[in-house]
């Protein structure tokens, strides 16, 4: 292996009894020689991700003195939180809001799945290049298109107008939850689509048929075996929608007015504008434990009711 | 298209919904082109007239251009880095069994799971500590931290498709680890590679959150696109420019594709 030359000239200058010691010993161990060939991404990984996030939370319990940064440990800025409602309500309502965008996401994303797992014969490959096409151009533009869509002098309220169906734009089209909901399920469509559709393609179909064989219809055939089999799937769709959702703060900012802000937005400002990096940092962990708990709890959840059905 | 609407009646019910689910995530998107043609500074209907103007203000406009070179910078270096990352990661978990595998790859994982604005802020801060000023180069490492994960799935499963043997079967035939690498490994992983370059480069030309928080002076194109949208004289060379991603990604994607397949012909004649 590759790695075999790299180490020879590290272990040159000791004594010649040692260095076949060592070289025996290095490619008798499968261990070793792994996690050679796996330090320069992990060494990576840990100094630009664990690193970090290690800062991160230290910064947390730091305050900030105009522009300097006090290093003495404190819970000031978790104190800061406790006291002040509005960012535990911020979370609470991001939290509110990406878990809307998970369950639309999924639920209008898992009948595209099952259509193409089950319905779809011929060139499955086609439907699922048909899928990905509206996302390969870019997210921003994505997201001001449906701005586009229900803006004031928008698609849906010219044509309503044109219509004779209203005399003016309607105004509660645009910059809410509901709008942000809308945009990122559509945003989010591929992500969903494909890993249920993993899923629902891995079920072996004689489990169908066995279940037809027994006298199930097609409900229950649905609810009692393929629904269950593909939740791995949807558990995935579902954690890969919500996790990115929750710190999102470019759709708010664009099509979220005031209603729609979110907890990723405040985090943002705190950074920029506010200028309160200690409470930023702070937010954001509490922020992070925040999604954490909830996905554990979620994956906890399913597992035990996936074990009751069983 | 036109196939799934006469075969409507086979698919029943739910293929009229898969119609509807397409149309539902295809026509805000088709806005974007439409717009870019019209002969309006708003973005509004209805439509005015037939204009190339923003394709010509496009082209014309340095900072767009700068930006869009950022990109082109940042991406490709972001793709072959994170894809030689990502292979020599999932060889060492795909081939050695190893204590520990398990939870480092979950470790690499991890940036899939963390939103994005926590990383972008947290390297915001590192950066700020180690008095690393923000560039394009910032942009790059955060960028490498979500394209190395996808690096590393599309590599598992492209090593895991083709047989061990095959590598075991050269070294025996005489040849080293080196030739063994260069003459099986590498050919053989080739679909795959392509795949998590391209992956890991589109990822990085349109990631924002990240590139966001860790932009010094010189901006990427996601950057510029929002610094635009608050203009609205200035959005529709922006949807021209988002028209021409959008026909460029769609050659990038075909050209995957069809690479793809190349290499699933050559796994089949492989196992013969």
């Amino acid at each position: 292996m590759a790695e075999r030359i790299a180490l020879t000239p590290v272990v040159a200058g000791a004594r010649p009894g040692a260095v076949a010691r060592l070289r025996g010993l290095f490619l008798r161990s499968e261990p070793l020689r792994g996690y050679t060939l796996l330090s320069p991404t992990l060494g990576v990984m840990i100094v630009a991700l664990a690193a970090p996030v290690g800062i991160l939370i230290a910064f947390s319990f730091w305050t900030q003195n105009y522009l300097e940064i006090v290093k003495t440990v404190t819970l000031a800025n978790y104190v800061a939180l406790l006291h002040k409602p509005i960012y535990a309500a911020l979370l609470w309502k991001s939290i509110k809001i990406a878990a809307g965008v998970m369950f639309a996401t999924v639920v209008l994303a898992y009948p595209m799945a099952y259509f193409i797992a089950f319905r779809v014969t011929r060139n499955k490959l086609l439907w699922l290049i048909l899928i990905t096409v509206p996302f390969w151009t870019s997210y921003l533009l994505r997201v001001f298109a449906w701005k586009i869509v229900l803006g004031y002098n928008g698609v849906i309220n010219s044509g309503l107008m044109s219509l004779g169906v209203i005399d003016q734009p309607l105004e509660f089209l645009l910059y809410n939850p509901f709008a942000v909901v809308i945009t990122l399920a559509h945003a989010w469509a591929a992500f969903a689509i494909l890993p249920i559709y993993v899923s629902l393609e891995k079920i072996d179909r004689s489990l169908i048929e066995a279940a037809t064989d027994l006298g199930d219809g097609p409900t229950m055939r649905f609810l009692r075996v393929t629904l269950p089999l593909s939740m791995p799937g949807v558990i995935a769709s579902s954690l890969l929608v919500f996790i990115p959702t929750v710190g999102d703060y470019v759709t708010p900012k664009l099509v979220g007015g005031t209603t729609g802000i979110m907890i990723g937005n405040i985090v943002q400002s705190m950074f920029g504008k506010a200028n309160n990096w200690p409470l930023g940092a702070a937010i954001s962990v509490a922020s992070m434990l925040a999604i954490t708990a909830l996905v554990c709890a979620f994956l906890w959840l399913t597992k035990s009711a996936r074990k009751r059905v069983a | 298209m036109s196939g799934a609407v006469t075969s409507k009646n086979k698919f029943g019910g739910i293929g009229v919904y898969a119609v509807v689910y397409l149309a539902f995530i295809y026509i805000p998107v088709l806005f974007l082109p439409l717009f870019s043609f019209n002969d309006s500074i708003y973005i509004a209907f209805p439509l005015k007239g037939f204009t190339f103007e923003w394709y010509r203000k496009m082209a014309a406009s340095d900072g767009l251009i700068e930006a869009l070179i950022n990109s082109l910078k940042v991406g490709s270096v972001v793709a072959v880095l994170s894809t030689i990352l990502g292979t020599l990661a999932a060889k060492a978990v795909t081939r050695y069994r190893m204590p520990g595998r398990g939870p480092a790859v979950g470790f690499i994982m991890l940036p899939l799971v963390i939103p994005g604005i926590i990383m972008g802020i947290a390297l915001l801060v590192l950066a700020n500590l180690l008095g690393v000023g923000l560039s394009l180069f910032t942009i790059g490492v955060a960028h490498m931290l979500i394209c190395v994960p996808f690096s590393m799935l599309v590599m598992i499963s492209r090593l895991e498709g083709f047989d061990k043997n095959l590598e075991e079967a050269s070294a025996d035939l005489g040849e080293n680890a080196w030739t063994t690498f260069w003459r099986v490994t590498f050919p053989l992983s080739i679909p795959g590679l392509i795949a998590s370059l391209l992956l890991s480069f589109t990822t990085s030309f349109d990631e924002f959150i990240l590139a966001f928080f860790l932009a010094g002076t010189e901006v990427t194109l996601p950057i510029y696109i929002w610094s635009q949208l608050r203009f609205p004289a200035k959005l529709p060379a922006v949807l021209a420019l988002g028209a021409c991603i959008f026909v460029i990604s769609f050659f990038l994607v075909t050209f995957a594709e069809w690479f793809r397949r190349r290499g699933v012909q050559v796994k089949s004649t492989s196992g013969v």
